[in-house]
């Protein structure tokens, strides 16, 4: 690597996507610096999900190509969180696995879930499985936040706490893109229309 | 080399004539076959009589049975590698014809066996059940196929399957063979060379080679059938884009 | 690279198995109570079950461990944990074994150790080879549920997608089946019967976890 050149968190050029024979998008090429937001816009089915998806490089693309130079965490619609599993097992299990160190009931705390912490999932309501898989992001520094729409079934005071953590982890040089469908809460540094 | 097929307009082209010649070709030799299995050549009274005539359907579809499943499987390989869309229409083309011609030696089969095994099936065939479980490879392979929602999930699920088949199918036929301990040798090609009785080989060979002919043939129909059916969604789906 | 993700998927996956439907007793209550059907479907004679017996229970395993494989993949990829597991940057094979290896252990191992109780049933005699032939069970149930695995994988985004699993485990069951059962005869080929079966679950565990990373990539996609 060259000096003085810096090198963005994540960048993308020319993706395209088909689905069926359907063609999703072309073209989309983007660059994500530290500290910057990325906010991807588009309707319903327009592909906000599968180009993050293939950011994520959970999806390969059909055109292009992503280079991701940090660790990225994902929070989507589907919490990634077992029936059986109590928040703070969750966490803890997470922790262990990505072998972060972190304290889970400290992030128990932060995300506001002292009190469910020992209800299995199934119990939990969807506003509490949401903030157990946002405590994960807490588990261990990643430069780059993936958020599928993250105000999905939040109450204002689950926005308000989203909207701290995407704040404090901007301030420290993280970046973040996001799939968010209406009212994003921050100032983005970009925006992705599909 | 495969890239220099992996283009569908030069497929297009090439099958346009290839095919009609495979068939052609195919309907001489099965014709003459048939003709020479069913009228001309003595019965063989130690294979049950008459009835072993239906060796010239029955052992051309037991080959096509093997070769077919082989070239699924070779087709998704090359899919899975190179990602070329030919090769995933031909394995997706031919999927349904082995699984025909394998029914076909299963049906023959089983009725070659009636009067020499007195019964319809015999279990202890080796050949019989390594075709039954090439069957079910290839029921489940279409099955697979057809329950996912794109052609490109259908495509690689597809091509994972029948390669898994494929690693698998020594070991399902030592393991029969294993289980099996009354089987006859298959008696076309040894190492000695052929054995057979000059007046059935022929005949048997014509036979193998016309259906193998026909299958080619076939397939290169279904692809066809396939590319323009893929061709009509892109074009829709660009009217629906647009309109 | 660390195995921690690895050990993780292995424990999660444990106590899904033992989470999701009363434990092991589940698929004990299913190999069981298939096995049991047998006698009132053939008849009594001790004879015939002598004779049928370690058959019955191997169809009564590959069907159990079917009945149990075919959520394991499945809700991973409707709970968004395959998202997860995907992006921890193991491999996925070994996410793939650790999962299928801990379903085994909480439902394919209880059924080899209940083997001999059935095996009783059957009018088996009591004697050591019923410990020899649960520990063959207990092999061959780990290539069928590998195996089992590649079907659960590769449907794990189908609907009853059950049903698919079985059609398209069939024909990798067989081995395991031939060389499983014929182990418990004493005929011939039944002395090196045992080998091929424990070469054939190797065979499983080496090539089985590629395929499964494969679709479930594709599950994922």
């Amino acid at each position: 690597m060259r000096r003085g050149v810096t090198i963005p968190l994540l960048s993308a050029t020319g993706l395209g996507m088909i689905r069926g024979e359907r063609v999703l998008f072309t073209g989309v090429s983007l660059t994500l610096e530290a500290g910057q937001s990325l906010v991807l816009r588009g309707s319903n089915g327009a592909g906000k999900t599968t180009l993050l998806r293939i950011l994520a490089g959970l999806t390969r693309p059909e055109a292009g190509e992503v280079s991701r130079n940090a660790t990225h965490h994902w929070f989507a619609h589907r919490e990634g969180l077992k029936p059986h599993e109590t928040p703070r097992t969750h966490l803890g299990l997470w922790a262990k696995a990505w072998g972060s160190g972190a304290d889970p009931e400290a992030v128990l705390a932060r995300v506001g879930l002292k009190r469910p912490a020992d209800v299995p999932a199934r119990y939990l309501s969807a506003g509490q499985r949401r903030r157990t898989a946002l405590g994960r992001l807490l588990l261990e520094q990643r430069q780059i936040w993936m958020l599928d729409e993250p105000y999905t079934a939040l109450d204002s005071e689950g926005r308000e706490l989203v909207l701290e953590l995407i704040e404090a982890h901007l301030k420290t040089g993280g970046g973040l893109i996001a799939a968010i469908h209406g009212e994003s809460g921050f100032v983005p540094s970009g925006e992705v229309v599909l | 080399m495969f890239s220099w097929f992996a283009n569908p307009l030069r497929f297009m082209r090439l099958s346009n004539w290839l095919a009609p010649l495979c068939y052609a070709l195919a309907a001489l030799l099965i014709g003459w076959g048939l003709w020479q299995g069913l009228w001309v050549v003595p019965k063989d009274e130690y294979q049950g009589g008459d009835i072993m005539r239906v060796m010239f359907i029955h052992v051309p579809a037991a080959w096509l049975a093997m070769a077919s499943y082989m070239a699924m499987a070779v087709m998704s390989f090359i899919w899975f590698i190179w990602r070329h869309e030919v090769a995933d229409i031909a394995a997706k083309s031919i999927a349904p014809l082995g699984a025909v011609w394998t029914a076909i030696c299963l049906a023959t089969g089983s009725i070659w066996g009636k009067p020499t095994w007195g019964t319809w099936w015999q279990w202890d065939d080796a050949r019989m059940m390594s075709v039954l479980f090439m069957f079910f490879l290839f029921l489940g392979y279409m099955a697979l196929r057809a329950s996912m929602d794109t052609r490109q999930k259908a495509a690689r699920a597809g091509a994972i399957l029948a390669m898994v088949g494929a690693i698998n199918v020594p070991l399902i036929k030592f393991s029969v063979d294993l289980f099996t301990s009354l089987h006859q040798d298959s008696s076309v090609i040894t190492a000695d060379g052929p054995k057979m009785a000059a007046v059935y080989l022929w005949p048997l060979l014509a036979s193998g080679l016309g259906h193998t002919l026909l299958f080619a043939g076939l397939t290169q129909t279904l692809m066809r059938a396939e590319i323009w059916d893929r061709r009509t969604a892109q074009a829709n789906a660009k009217l629906m884009a647009e309109g | 690279m660390s195995p921690a993700p690895i050990f993780s998927a292995f424990r999660q996956a444990l106590g899904e198995a033992w989470a999701g439907g009363a434990g092991a007793l589940l698929p004990l209550g299913f190999f069981a109570g298939a096995a049991v059907l047998v006698p009132l479907g053939i008849g009594t004679d001790p004879q015939t079950l002598r004779a049928v017996g370690p058959g019955i229970l191997w169809v009564a395993l590959a069907l159990s461990s079917l009945v149990t494989l075919e959520r394991i993949f499945q809700a991973d990829t409707e709970d968004g944990t395959l998202d997860l597991w995907l992006q921890t940057g193991a491999p996925a094979s070994a996410i793939a074994a650790a999962k299928t290896f801990a379903h085994w252990l909480a439902a394919g191992l209880p059924l080899a150790l209940l083997s001999p109780l059935l095996a009783l049933m059957f009018q088996a005699e009591a004697s050591t080879d019923l410990l020899r032939n649960a520990a063959l069970y207990g092999l061959g149930g780990l290539a069928f549920y590998f195996w089992g695995g590649v079907g659960a994988a590769l449907s794990a985004t189908v609907r009853r997608g059950g049903l698919l699993i079985s059609l398209i485990a069939l024909p990798l069951y067989v081995p395991t089946a031939i060389f499983g059962a014929l182990s418990m005869t004493h005929g011939p080929g039944s002395e090196s019967a045992p080998l091929f079966l424990a070469a054939s679950t190797l065979f499983a565990l080496a090539a089985a976890p590629f395929a499964m990373a494969a679709a479930l990539r594709l599950a994922a996609d």
